[in-house]
């Protein structure tokens, strides 16, 4: 059904009035501007007007130019293997010169959820090569982990690092892909993650979403649904283990903000819609892994903290659904620390099903509980030297600092092309941990510190 | 006369003819047959929100109304099953339509086609009144399902049939009531609206506690059957841990488990877990006394606040058997989000950070629905509810919290500073509390120890003032306090790692029986009283804390099995030596 004008329009919502139209609640609509043709969706009904919300911008439009056609489907994305290399927008349309792509199949964009019946508990650990994940946050197939960082933190360079290394890891031998969706983020970023799966050589296994910075808002929301169908479509059809990178998380809760307050929807907190937990949720708890299948879905979302603010509605709500979260800091990245991973607050909330003796080693979950123990009283010693002044401390309290230190320095710190195993980890971690007497590592079990607890001279760690 | 639709707004529909329905009605949306509730009517039109995804509804599509509110089917059949928050099971779900729930999807709460085998308890003759026991199936080999007359019913058997296998439409026994004449026949099953409660002779007063084998909560903070609690924490400090604990180890005989707006995983691993763990007490499978009810966060936000009710609703069928049952809420949190997103949609208007008005009294009348109670039959069984609370921004002062805080009696504060530390269950012993104490002052001294209170009380002192000596470390540091506080600080650091922490993942420190936790406590306040004997005699701290026995004190955890009743003769003696070893020096 085509439809010629309309009543209202504003900069991202059309209304049409008496139509005697049988739209659809979540319809296509395709709107036809003099030759150029924009997509948009049904949102609301009433008896006397249908509010469509309009894909890109409304700039041109006017009242008449304006022809309006129902398409009578949901928003859907074809989908074969071919897409696998390409790059679209953020709508879905390819950007990279090849043409539209053969598909095999057209799935709704709005899947449904996952039966938790149908679920397979993610048990099998992902090697990132980097020491602070793999032994305290250990990222596990299927989980969704996202980075909680700050503006001008290189979460950019530890997500392409993440990638890097993965691909390299226990990923190899097996069908693997990654699903990368921008949303509102800057162009050189987007750029600079197609360099560096150009370095890694995974470039033929990207599929790419962009919505950068300019790109309109309402585009944004779709973004993440079209990854996230097409990763589901590889893992659970085509049994590939798909990792998807989405960044900026900020971005696409700001847009929903945007949208929600245009169509004057009452606000909760900061002025976002009540349902940013719901929404945010439907994206996030398409990760995982189901019985009928051998591939995955592992998420690592990006998103920058306002204000470095881990309290803020959108980095909050999301740890409520994430499955653990790695946070970085400022003040790490000052000290010229990277990856600047604040371990504390991290957590991976599957780690403890994924390691130890069939996994990675015995020992691993023991001594990842001493290292945050330690850690902690690290934190509190130099709460205390910074009023008594280090020289006060006791002897058991200086070696404290030295361990924060050489911890900070030695484990924490990695070059961005340095991979370590997850074992030599391990043992690094025990290294560092001989600084400090046996006594004070009340974490571990007595059989595994008989085993693996040696002193570590001073001199070992320069610092 | 037909209702249409005659606004869409997501899962908020308005309908023409408000008069073909009753207010909080069941009614089917559309040629799919979504299903939906009525929660708003004017003359001309009525509010209507729906349990599944609205794309694809149509202006002027039929509204059917069904004639009985919200409704959850109660028979056998119920126990060791997953539903979603309409009580539609997943697995037949899965059947129907894979790995992903499409909207509209149908399936029968319970098995219609599976044959029960019954016990019938009533005769031609026998006269029943409401609620009263009238046969009984094995459910699961935990579970005897005793079937009931509905409340509103009571009458003359008439006709009854004989022992044997029926299905649960199948009629057993019939009534009449003299009064009216009417006849009612009795099947296995009965259906009740979730959102009222199931009626009850009386509430009795908590007087035993809910044991659920994990120390800080059984002896520092214990909660009674049929009492309230709630679990604040901010993310990954825990919540979802520790009631996962507690619906496997707490001595209730069924748990209801209500995944409410949560992960799908969370619910995917109690499955998992819970159908390989074996209950302690009995040995066979966690699953065979659990009811799980998963709406994960992304499924249908009405649903999500209807998951509550429902599971509320399963949970007092089975009480009203005369069991004890625990209810978990994983989390309350999202029911009230869900609760705020509806009244958004409503456009109603919103008092404290966007939530609606009635925020409090939604909640006063879910956690009163708990509570130990004299059955219609005259049987007695309790409803424990044990509510997560995930406060935004881990801030405590917020809506949810504080409204919660006001109608539970047991508050178990989660701490990230503890968390961080992973030291779990990551309760934060002074900010925690519980209302139970006098109830159970008497269960404990009776049936534990009479010493049991005072050692309690001891403990929490212990810890108590170590944190008042902390924050005068901190200031300060360690080495300027005199003898007697460090000593402090060394017996509670023994607390703490020996006794308030427990290993969920170690075999059996993963459950201790309330005899342990006792002498544990006794070897711990034994271990005290000698150190302060022999700071009497003028030995430093320094010297007696580096002895062993510290290290050994606190591993008791790990080194003495729960049915150990003895050990802590060995222990005395250890630190007897101890302090014949220290006293010469």
């Amino acid at each position: 059904m085509e439809f010629l004008g309309f009543e209202k329009v504003n900069s991202s919502f059309l209304i049409l009035e008496n139509l005697n139209s049988s739209a659809s609640f979540g319809e296509m609509v395709e709107i036809k501007i003099k030759d150029k043709k924009k997509l948009g969706k049904v949102v609301e009904i009433c008896r006397d007007k249908i509010i469509v919300q309009v894909f890109g911008s409304n700039e041109n439009i006017s009242v008449n130019n304006t022809v309006v056609k129902f398409l009578e489907k949901q928003m859907e994305i074809k989908l074969s293997e071919e897409i696998l290399g390409r790059i679209f927008d953020g709508v879905g349309n390819p950007i990279d010169g090849l043409g539209e792509i053969y598909y095999e199949t057209k799935i709704n964009i709005n899947n449904s959820a996952i039966n938790p019946v149908s679920r397979l508990y993610p048990r099998n650990y992902i090697q990132t090569g980097i020491s602070s994940i793999d032994s305290l946050i250990t990222l596990i197939r299927g989980q969704k982990l996202p980075i909680f960082s700050c503006d001008g933190l290189p979460h950019n360079q530890l997500a392409a690092q993440i990638i890097r290394q993965a691909s390299l890891g226990n990923f190899c031998e097996e069908k693997f892909c990654i699903v990368f969706a921008a949303m509102g983020i800057k162009y050189d970023i987007a750029e600079y993650f197609k360099k560096s799966f150009e370095e890694s050589g995974v470039l033929e296994k990207v599929v790419m979403f962009l919505n950068l910075a300019d790109d309109p808002v309402a585009e944004r929301l779709i973004t993440p649904r079209l990854a996230l169908t097409t990763a589901e479509y590889l893992a659970y059809e085509k049994n590939i283990n798909v990792l998807v990178i989405m960044t900026d998380i900020t971005s696409y809760a700001e847009a929903l903000r945007e949208i929600s307050s245009a169509r004057e929807e009452v606000p909760s907190r900061k002025g976002y819609p009540g349902y940013l937990y719901s929404e945010l949720a439907s994206l996030f708890e398409r990760a995982g892994i189901v019985k009928k299948s051998g591939g995955s879905v592992t998420q690592i979302p990006i998103l920058t903290m306002p204000n470095d603010d881990i309290t803020h509605p959108i980095p909050d709500l999301t740890g409520y659904i994430t499955e653990g979260q790695i946070v970085l800091d400022r003040l790490l990245y000052q000290k010229n620390i990277y990856p600047p991973i604040n371990i504390l607050p991290s957590l991976s909330r599957l780690m403890k099903d994924g390691i130890g003796e069939k996994y990675t080693r015995e020992d691993h979950q023991d001594l990842a509980n001493q290292l945050f123990s330690c850690y902690v009283k690290v934190q509190d010693t130099r709460a205390l030297s910074s009023v008594i002044g280090e020289d006060e401390l006791n002897e058991i309290d200086k070696n404290y600092i030295f361990f924060g230190k050489v911890f900070e320095k030695y484990y924490l710190n990695q070059d961005k092309f340095e991979t370590r195993n997850v074992l030599d980890t391990l043992e690094l971690g025990w290294k560092i941990l001989g600084l400090l007497p046996k006594s004070e590592l009340d974490r571990i079990k007595i059989e595994l510190l008989d085993k693996y607890y040696s002193v570590t001279d001073f001199k070992y760690f320069m610092i | 006369m037909k209702s249409k639709i005659s606004l869409i707004n997501s899962n908020i529909l308005n309908v023409t003819n408000g008069d073909c329905f009753k207010l909080f009605e069941m009614v089917y949306i559309g040629k799919n047959k979504f299903i939906g509730e009525v929660i708003e009517i004017d003359k001309n039109c009525a509010v209507i929100q729906v349990f599944e995804d609205t794309s694809g509804l149509k202006l002027d599509d039929e509204v059917y109304p069904t004639g009985e509110l919200m409704c959850a089917e109660l028979g056998p059949g119920i126990i060791s099953n997953i539903f979603d928050g309409i009580q539609r099971p997943l697995i037949s779900i899965e059947k129907e339509s894979g790995i992903f729930i499409s909207s509209g999807v149908r399936a029968k709460s319970l098995d219609e086609e599976k044959l029960w085998t019954v016990k019938i308890l009533k005769k031609i003759g026998d006269s029943v009144r409401p609620g009263d026991i009238v046969a009984e199936i094995n459910e699961t080999e935990l579970i005897v399902n005793k079937i009931m007359i509905s409340p509103d019913i009571e009458g003359k058997v008439i006709d009854a049939k004989d022992n044997g296998d029926y299905k649960i439409s199948d009629t057993i026994l019939v009534l009449k009531n003299n009064d009216s004449n009417k006849i009612f026949e009795i099947n296995l099953k009965q259906r009740w609206p979730i959102k009222s409660q199931r009626p009850f002779l009386k509430k009795i007063d908590a007087r035993e506690p809910l044991i659920t084998g994990q120390r800080v909560i059984d002896t520092l903070f214990p909660i009674a059957k049929g009492g309230v609690a709630a679990v604040p924490g901010g993310f990954g400090t825990g919540k979802t841990m520790t009631q996962h604990q507690l619906a496997k180890w707490s001595d209730a005989d069924i748990i209801v488990y209500i995944g409410c707006g949560e992960r799908g995983n969370e619910m995917t691993q109690v499955l998992e877990d819970f159908s390989k763990l074996k209950d302690p007490k009995s040995g066979k499978m966690l699953m065979q006394r659990t009811v799980l009810i998963a709406n994960t966060s992304n499924m249908p936000v009405a649903a999500r606040e209807a998951s509550i009710y429902t599971g509320m609703t399963l949970a007092e069928y089975y009480r009203d058997m005369g069991y004890h049952v625990a209810v978990m809420a994983d989390s309350t949190s999202r029911w009230a989000e869900a609760l705020r997103e509806l009244s958004g949609r409503l456009e109603e208007m919103p008092a404290e950070e966007g939530f609606p008005a009635y925020l409090a009294s939604k909640l006063a009348s879910f956690y009163e629905r708990a509570g130990y109670v004299k059955n219609l039959n005259g049987t007695e069984g309790s409803i424990s509810v044990i509510g997560a609370v995930s406060p935004q921004g881990g801030d405590l002062s917020e809506p949810v919290t504080q409204n919660t805080k006001r109608f539970v009696r047991c508050f178990w504060a989660l701490d990230k500073n503890l968390a961080y530390a992973r030291h779990f269950p990551a309760i934060n012993w002074s900010m925690s509390y519980t209302e139970y104490l006098d109830d159970l002052k008497n269960w404990y001294e009776k049936n534990i120890d009479s010493d049991f209170w005072n050692c309690r009380s001891k403990i929490l002192s212990v810890l108590n003032s170590e944190s008042e000596l902390l924050d005068i470390a901190k200031l300060i540091g360690v080495d300027v306090l005199p003898d007697d506080q460090k000593l402090i600080l060394n017996i509670a650091w023994v607390i703490r790692l020996g006794f308030v922490q427990q290993n969920a993942y170690h075999n059996f420190d993963t459950c201790v029986p309330l005899e342990k936790q006792l002498n544990m406590m006794k070897v711990i306040l034994y271990l005290h009283e000698t150190c302060k004997k022999l700071l009497d005699l003028g030995l430093p701290v320094k010297i007696l804390s580096n002895h062993e026995i510290f290290e050994e004190v606190i591993n008791i955890k790990y080194k003495v099995d729960n049915d150990d009743k003895f050990f802590f003769d060995k222990y005395f003696k250890k630190i007897d030596n101890f302090y014949t070893e220290m006293s010469k020096k």
